[in-house]
């Protein structure tokens, strides 16, 4: 009978998980693993037939796990132990011996390993101290922060991290299972008068309950009350010595604003891993006594105005009953408020950190999408290091065979090998892990000053669970380094290896070491060019001709002051040519804005604009197509009558059909949140960039500013634009400084270039560019290595070859050509792939963003690899010179 | 205490054990546990169970022949020892004396 029935076939009866097996063999006493197996085993078949292999499969999976007790773990044996131990000390003696032994390769495989390594002490100190944001809060784990999902009529949405004061009410009021909730506020800010001195104070609006939700422990004063009565004010221990000196601060009342208050508690400073930061509390009633009567500030839909509210829940509460009650007070106030639909939510306080980057917040918070990405990127440059240990020990595989072989012959099992492999692994990355951590240290505070947020947001000081960690990562990059190399050894039969090393098949590992070179260079390439790319972008858009100048203008915060004493004396000043002033700085993603009508009187369409007095436009050489300067200078807002708008807003609203001559003299309808009024076109102006280079071309209106705008009482905080033509830039602004000092000696001086601004606003661009930079720096060290050391090993292996060559008459060229043509084919491979890869990842995913970029070009594509090239052809042409030269009777006389 | 005491469920196993003879293996036992006891036996009980009668010494037990329905393995087979013996008559005579105390009375209202 040649066709068996499927069904008696041995192989084909289903058997319970192999896995299983050997785990119960492992754990169990040898006198019970026998039954217990068997009778597994039998319920195993019965499992099948009632339950199919499936099911079965799974419960003797289970199973295995449910008999692992007391009665049937063996009890680890002494002699298992002791053997363990004697293998671990052999294993690390070799190891040490063999490191030393191969001095050059060790060298390059630490060094690569230190250098990848260093990247992940940088990300584990980065995310050790994301992470112990806000962990000193006792009840950490119960607070949470309302999140407002805001879709505003006017058609745009946005999700902030305040909310409305109503909301935090609302919830005091109707929501049940809160334990605590308080209503904070960020604004407070004012000059604190202390005797005769003035001293600037911020700080927040807050509910007495605050101090019972956080755990900012009060060093004198009462938590319950502190914060109860209007006027009262909390300090911490810094302020209160930054306003009362040596002076006891407690119990003492001082002017803000000329305003008394009573310092009714010191609290200890806060942590600087808080991710609520402020000098003073004020007690949150004194807002609501000031603006009982402010219907924005009552308004159901005022998220964008900077409150928070916090709840403390109690134990085991479950979030979804507090969402669904929330759910329900949107639903009812969205019907009745139809300037905005709400949607609030529940935000964990230990997310509030790492998660997403939402509007108002407090502190910046790293996107967890960032980290990801940082993260990605120091894997590849781990892995690169890793690939070199990898590729260099299969490399020299050749002289190991025979001390595995003989390691078999007297009875080591595989585990042992791989063991043995692995050790050795380990103890080159713990070599690692303390040169990594020298460059951790050199490379700390540069990485810190990439970017000023993360001066703010991490100390990366070190601790003990970060060393924890660091050695943890240590090993788990040396098994993963290790790996392969240990199980191709251990796999090696100690027949083969002890008669004939060359019949073993390394040459399957000769393709498998070419493509980790080529995967390496391949990543090196991608993040030159990223680079490259980048920086040439980066530079493009700073000096992106926006529609105006921008050179020598300095933007000077008025911070509360009146204008005209300062204009005065910055005219007198000869660097001074000329001095404008305006609401805000425009171009670098700040926005201001109004609602225009025209002839259509409901179809009322957001216009972004800005204040500006008469001399702004010519200082900053804005292009008038039609029309003139504002004409009239009325001295109060009410007198205004003009309005100045590019020719997109022509467009926009279709006025004389978008020519600007014929605009002139037309009216629109303005409204903003401090005017609403009928405005005449004076002049046209080209179009500019209002926005960021990320974003389109904006309709954009201006309006004039008039001397009364600061003597209002919700004082407008303007600019002064002042145009220097000076050689000495530091001797101005020292004058410009002593002006701002005689006219305010309370505030420093708050001025920056226009251009300081805008390197500002891309910022993110420039940190992502150092950080890929950096990155790419290190990648390329590593790679470099890496092909140094096969370079390096490769010669020597063909050292008798090239000797035989050149005794037969081969030229020194001719050699060197042979030696490196192997490795540059790689290299070429890899920069066939990495270059396509990089320029459409940049001309569809990156630039797609930036509508105005310039085109990339052919230098900064082909500039990374030239480099890549360059510092390769130099190692390789290095070694193989020297093997090319070297005098072949030297060589061959020793056989 | 060791040894002097049985408790219930260790009853029950080593009456089936006695009730199985030469066939009370594990499996067997929770089969017969099932039927019998009306209960559904777990079969890492009746495991813990006789590992804990084997090491009070009331049974003893010996592996047999391997079985293919057993993946080659073989079946431990028990049986009692004269102490596994003697406690259990010991139990039952005890529960005896007890029932005869109560006088017939109890019952009739029950």
């Amino acid at each position: 009978m040649s066709r068996q029935h499927p069904s008696i076939h041995p192989d084909r009866d289903p058997q319970p998980p192999r896995w299983a097996q050997q785990f119960i063999a492992w754990y169990c006493k040898p006198q019970l693993a026998e039954d217990l197996l068997g009778d597994l085993h039998e319920y195993f078949q019965r499992n099948i037939k009632s339950k199919g292999v499936f099911r079965a499969r799974l419960i003797y999976g289970i199973d295995a796990f449910k008999f692992l007790r007391s009665y049937t773990v063996r009890p680890p044996e002494f002699i298992t132990l002791l053997i363990n131990w004697i293998m671990i000390g052999s294993h690390l003696k070799t190891s040490v011996r063999n490191v030393s032994r191969n001095k050059l390769f060790s060298t390059i495989n630490i060094v690569g390993l230190a250098i990848g390594m260093s990247v992940g002490l940088l990300l584990i100190a980065f995310m050790h101290d994301l992470r112990s944001y806000d962990a000193f809060h006792k009840n950490g784990s119960r607070i949470y922060r309302i999140t407002s999902h805001a879709k505003f009529r006017e058609g745009f949405s946005s999700t902030f991290a305040s909310t409305s004061v109503k909301v935090g009410k609302l919830i005091q009021e109707k929501v049940s299972g809160v334990e605590e909730s308080a209503i904070m506020r960020s604004d407070f800010a004012g000059d604190a008068k202390i005797h005769d001195r003035v001293v600037p104070l911020t700080g927040f609006y807050a509910e007495p309950s605050m101090l019972r939700i956080f755990s900012f422990p009060m060093v004198k004063g009462n938590v319950a009350t502190a914060l109860e009565k209007p006027y009262s004010i909390v300090l911490t221990e810094t302020s209160a010595k930054k306003l009362f000196g040596t002076e006891e601060a407690f119990g003492k009342s001082l002017h803000i604003n000329n305003l008394e208050y009573q310092v009714t508690g010191i609290l200890k400073d806060v942590p600087f891993f808080s991710h609520i930061q402020f000098e003073s509390l004020v007690s949150f009633s004194t807002l609501e006594t000031r603006s009982m009567h402010d219907t924005d500030f009552l308004a159901w839909a005022s998220v964008y105005q900077r409150n928070y509210v916090y709840l403390l829940l109690p134990e085991n509460s479950k979030t979804a009953d507090i969402q669904a009650q929330l759910d329900a007070i949107c639903a009812t106030e969205n019907e009745a408020d139809s300037r905005a639909a709400i949607h609030v939510t529940l935000l964990p306080l230990y997310d509030i950190m790492l998660g997403e980057t939402l509007e108002n917040s407090i502190r910046p918070a790293m996107p967890g999408v960032a980290l990801w990405i940082l993260g990605g990127l120091a894997l590849v440059v781990i892995l690169s290091a890793c690939f070199n240990y990898t590729n260099l020990s299969i490399a020299r595989s050749m002289k190991r065979f025979r001390e595995v072989g003989l390691r078999k012959v007297i009875g080591a099992g595989r585990s042992q090998v791989r063991q043995q492999f692995l050790t050795e692994a380990v103890i080159v990355s713990l070599g690692a892990l303390l040169l990594s951590f020298g460059m951790f240290l050199v490379l700390r505070p540069q990485v810190i000053s990439i970017a000023p947020e993360l001066l703010n947001m991490v100390k990366l000081e070190i601790t003990i669970p970060m060393v924890l960690a660091f050695i943890a990562f240590a090993i788990a990059v040396g098994i993963v380094a290790g790996i392969l190399p240990a199980i191709l050894f251990a796999n090696v039969s100690a027949m083969q290896a002890l008669k004939d090393v060359s019949s073993i098949p390394v040459f399957r590992g000769l393709n498998f070491r070419r493509s980790l070179v080529v995967v390496q260079y391949t990543l090196t390439l991608i993040f030159i060019t990223s680079t490259f790319i980048g920086y040439v972008q980066y530079k493009d858009i700073l000096a992106f001709d926006l529609g105006f100048t921008t050179e020598n203008i300095l933007n000077i915060e008025l911070q509360g002051n009146q204008p005209e004493v300062l204009i005065n004396k910055l005219n007198a000043l000869p660097e001074v040519t000329g001095v404008s002033q305006s609401k805000i700085v425009t171009s670098v993603g700040n926005a201001w804005g109004g609602f225009v009508k025209y002839k259509d009187l409901n179809d009322s369409t957001l216009v972004f604009s800005n204040i500006i007095d008469e001399h702004y436009l010519p200082l900053h050489q804005y292009q008038l197509l039609a029309g003139q300067n504002f004409v009239t200078r009325p001295a109060t807002k009410a007198a205004t009558s003009e309005i100045i708008v590019n020719e997109k807003t022509l467009r926009l609203f279709n006025i004389a059909n978008g020519d600007p001559q014929l605009a002139i003299g037309e009216e629109l309808w303005f409204s903003s949140r401090l005017e609403r009024k009928k405005l005449t076109i004076v002049g046209v102006i080209k179009d500019f960039h209002y926005g960021k280079l990320n974003e389109d071309i904006k309709p954009v209106a201006f309006t004039y500013l008039t001397p009364d705008t600061y003597l209002r009482p919700d004082k407008m905080d303007g600019l002064l634009n002042v145009r220097l033509a000076t050689s000495d830039p530091m001797e101005t602004m020292a004058r410009i400084q002593e002006v701002w000092k005689s006219v305010d000696p309370v505030h420093p001086f708050a001025g920056r270039f226009y251009q300081e601004d805008i390197e500002e606003a891309y910022n993110e661009l420039s940190v992502m560019i150092k950080v890929i930079g950096f990155l790419s720096f290190l990648a390329i060290s590593i790679a470099s290595l890496g092909l140094f050391g096969m370079v390096v090993y490769t010669t020597q292996t063909r050292l008798k070859e090239m000797s035989i060559r050149k005794v037969l008459g081969a030229t020194t060229g001719s050699m060197v050509f042979i030696l490196s043509r192997g490795f540059a084919v790689l290299l070429v491979i890899s920069a066939v792939i990495a270059l396509p890869l990089t320029y459409l990842f940049f001309q569809k995913v990156v630039l797609i963003k930036f509508p105005f970029h310039e085109p990339i070009g052919a230098g900064e594509l082909v500039g990374g690899l030239l480099a890549v090239l360059a510092i390769a052809l130099i190692m390789i042409g290095s070694q193989t010179i020297k093997a090319a030269r070297t005098n072949p009777a030297e060589i061959l006389k020793s056989e | 205490m060791k040894g002097t005491n049985l408790g219930e469920f260790e009853e029950l196993v080593l009456l089936t054990i006695a009730a199985l003879r030469a066939e009370a293996y594990s499996v067997a036992i929770v089969d017969e546990l099932c039927n019998y006891a009306q209960r559904s036996v777990k079969l890492g009980v009746v495991h813990a169970v006789l590992n804990r009668l084997e090491e009070k010494g009331l049974v003893k037990s010996y592996l047999g022949e391997a079985t293919k329905e057993r993946g080659g393995k073989a079946k431990r087979f028990y049986q009692l020892t004269t102490a596994g013996k003697s406690a259990l008559v010991r139990t039952r005579s005890m529960r005896e004396q007890l029932y005869n105390r109560i006088p017939s009375l109890v019952w009739k209202h029950a």
